[in-house]
């Protein structure tokens, strides 16, 4: 288990409270100004060298991403754009952050906007967190009134605003160009790539979008060391961590955890073992709601990371655990999940629109056993036309729980659609004129 | 996609009050110059908050020659966002999140409790015509799950028991202690926590 004193937020279940003057006790806010005085390359260096991998979903390593941010300010401005939209099913530790740990957040706000040269910073969050992101205003407010934003934001002689942007209520805004577009007073639709955000985004102009966990740890990285991030987990997955473990657990909890934990650890240690014990355990998503779930035999060794995620063939995500028993019907878990994906689509792309309805359609009827044999290879052809066929990741996000289903649980699908649409033998119904067809003796 | 209609009785006028145009001023002037669309979003809130939980036509149209844009645009951001309700909820609006780590844990019978304290069907006013329900999509409190969102404020580890006696109190006018309801302090693993135990009740 990690350290107490190598977790980054202390203040995770609110024993301290997210107050400025409490959060200085924890260490925010005391030397910000020795970090910018290191200057623009040391900060990116330091977060390359830490192997930061951006906590959202996708993985990219942090400061590549910041590096591609022009070097010189030209005729348009910078702009810093936070993501925390934060809507996968399964994942809740955004709320967490913005709730009891602002202040890391702030100050990495502005450790980051001095980094790529912004000087306004829009966090988008997502609406149903009115009242967190009440929180979070609060926490900015303080900021301005002790001078830690602004002009000269605390002492570093570089000027920030933060503004907070409220979404309603649509989980294709955490895709960062429809993030923007939505910002713009849009409908979040995402954009084509390139032109990547980095050099084309808000307003037209160069926006680094990250998100809330990202920009949460950053400070608690540049004071500690990169040296020291990257000694935690392992090669390329380093860090800590915050994993939301949901669903049939005796406990389910948020957790701060060192990458590469394992599964079983997670679950048993800190969520207090499965309901009905270990050997109920039927299936885990282990990364929010788009991640292909895992079947009981390999979470006994699975551990938590990004790559040995990927070659199981799923995925880190937001490591938003989902802890399904035996006393679930699979089928209907991902079928409630394909409901999901149907009502969230944002209609732009056909494949992605049509097909995640049609999804949904087939494996509520497989839940119901009425499906009939054949369209169970016809979903894994549907899901197939979806992926990759789409202008943003939501056609994989939808279309890979469903492999994931069809991987693992065929089986069980085959075994309760058996109906065969086909006429195979003869029968008396008097409206089937072509069985004469099936006459052997023909 | 989801499909979403505008209601069929529609007042003539929309207005902003004092409070609000207060309001709405503040928050274009955390936009750049001549991007004033961009506060479109949070006007729409301010309507809504306004017009009793919904967002009338009227109050597009003027919110659109508020910010100088098109009409159609305001509406296309209106009907694609689900947060906005084109037609009347109630003062206590309750969405109930049955997504699959809710569902797993019993999402359905706070549905249930919702059909026999409100109305039968989503969407549909209780007889006071002082709430509505409706099922939604991931809330984002799955570790909390299942639970259900009032308004603003998240009302959390619920089951039915529990959700009827929240009901119960909307119904006769009081506002319920939002936060868990199985008394458990935040996101943390209850009676199981095995980190950061030096500063627990600190």
């Amino acid at each position: 288990m990690l350290k107490d004193q190598d977790r980054i937020f202390q203040n995770l279940y609110n024993d301290l409270g997210p107050d400025l003057t409490s959060s200085q006790k924890r260490g925010d806010w005391v030397n910000t100004k020795e970090i910018t005085d290191k200057g623009r390359d040391w900060i990116i260096n330091e977060i390359k060298d830490s192997q930061l991998r951006g906590r959202g979903g996708a993985g990219f390593p942090t400061g590549l991403k910041w590096s591609f941010a022009p070097k010189e300010v030209g005729s348009r401005p910078h702009y810093l754009v936070i993501n925390g939209d934060e809507s996968e099913p399964g994942t809740c530790k955004d709320r967490d952050i913005l709730r009891f740990e602002p202040h890391k957040l702030i100050e990495g706000c502005l450790i980051a906007s001095y980094a790529i040269q912004a000087h306004v910073c829009y966090i988008y969050i997502r609406g149903e967190y009115f009242v967190d992101g009440q929180k979070l205003q609060a926490a900015i407010d303080e900021a301005y009134e002790k001078k830690l934003l602004g002009k000269n934001a605390a002492g570093t002689g570089w000027d920030l605003d933060i503004y907070i942007h409220y979404g309603a209520g649509a989980y294709i805004c955490g895709e960062e160009t429809a993030l923007l577009e939505s910002i713009e007073g849009k409908k979040g639709q995402p954009r084509l790539k390139p032109p990547f955000p980095a050099l084309i985004g808000l307003y037209g102009c160069p926006t680094i979008i990250n998100n809330v966990e990202t920009i949460a740890v950053v400070p608690t990285i540049l004071r500690r060391g990169g040296k020291w991030f990257a000694s935690l987990g392992r090669e390329k997955n380093t860090g800590t961590k915050i994993f939301c473990i949901s669903g049939n657990v005796n406990n389910p909890c948020n957790v701060e955890e060192e990458m590469n934990i394992p599964l079983k650890e997670l679950i048993e240690v800190h969520a207090g073992g499965v309901i009905g014990g270990w050997d109920n355990l039927q299936a885990v998503i282990p990364g929010g709601s788009s991640m292909p779930l895992i079947p009981k035999d390999k979470c006994e060794t699975l551990t938590m990371d990004f790559d040995s995620l990927m070659a199981e063939k799923s995925g880190l995500g937001t490591a938003g655990v989902v802890v399904i028993n035996k006393d679930q019907d699979i089928i209907k878990c991902m079928a409630r999940i394909a409901r999901f994906y149907k009502h969230e689509s944002c209609g732009q792309c056909t494949p992605c629109r049509e097909g995640s309805g049609w999804m949904w359609r087939m494996l509520e009827r497989m839940a119901k056993g009425e499906a009939s044999k054949d369209e169970i290879d016809m979903l894994g052809d549907v899901t197939k036309q979806i992926e990759g066929h789409t202008i943003c990741a939501f056609g994989e996000g939808s279309s890979w729980p469903v492999q994931g289903l069809l991987r693992h649980f065929k089986d069980e699908i085959k075994k309760r659609n058996k109906f065969d649409p086909i006429v195979k033998e003869n029968k008396n119904i008097p409206y089937l004129v072509d069985q004469h067809l099936l006459d052997k003796n023909a | 996609m989801s499909l979403r209609r505008p209601a069929k009785n529609q007042p003539e006028n929309f207005e902003f009050n004092t409070s609000s145009l207060e309001a709405a001023k503040s928050i274009v002037a955390k936009y750049p110059k001549g991007k004033q669309q961009s506060a479109v979003m949070a006007l729409l809130y301010i309507a809504q908050k306004q017009n009793d939980n919904w967002i009338p036509l009227a109050a597009m149209k003027y919110i659109a020659k508020f910010l100088n844009m098109p009409y159609i645009k305001v509406y296309e951001v209106a009907t694609f966002y689900s947060m906005y309700n084109l037609s009347p909820v109630g003062k206590y609006f309750v969405q109930v999140c049955t997504t699959t780590p809710c569902m797993i844990r019993g999402a359905n019978k706070l549905v249930e409790a919702c059909k026999e304290k409100i109305s039968e069907d989503e969407s549909v006013l209780s007889n006071d015509k002082s709430c509505s329900w409706m099922e939604v999509e991931c809330l984002g409190a799955c570790v909390n799950a299942p639970m259900m969102q009032i308004n603003d404020d998240y009302y959390e580890d619920l089951d039915k028991g529990k959700t009827l006696k929240i009901l119960d109190k909307i119904l006769n006018g009081e506002k319920p202690t939002p936060g868990s309801y199985r008394g458990r302090i935040n996101n943390e693993p209850e009676n199981n926590r095995k980190t950061l135990m030096d500063l627990k009740n600190a």
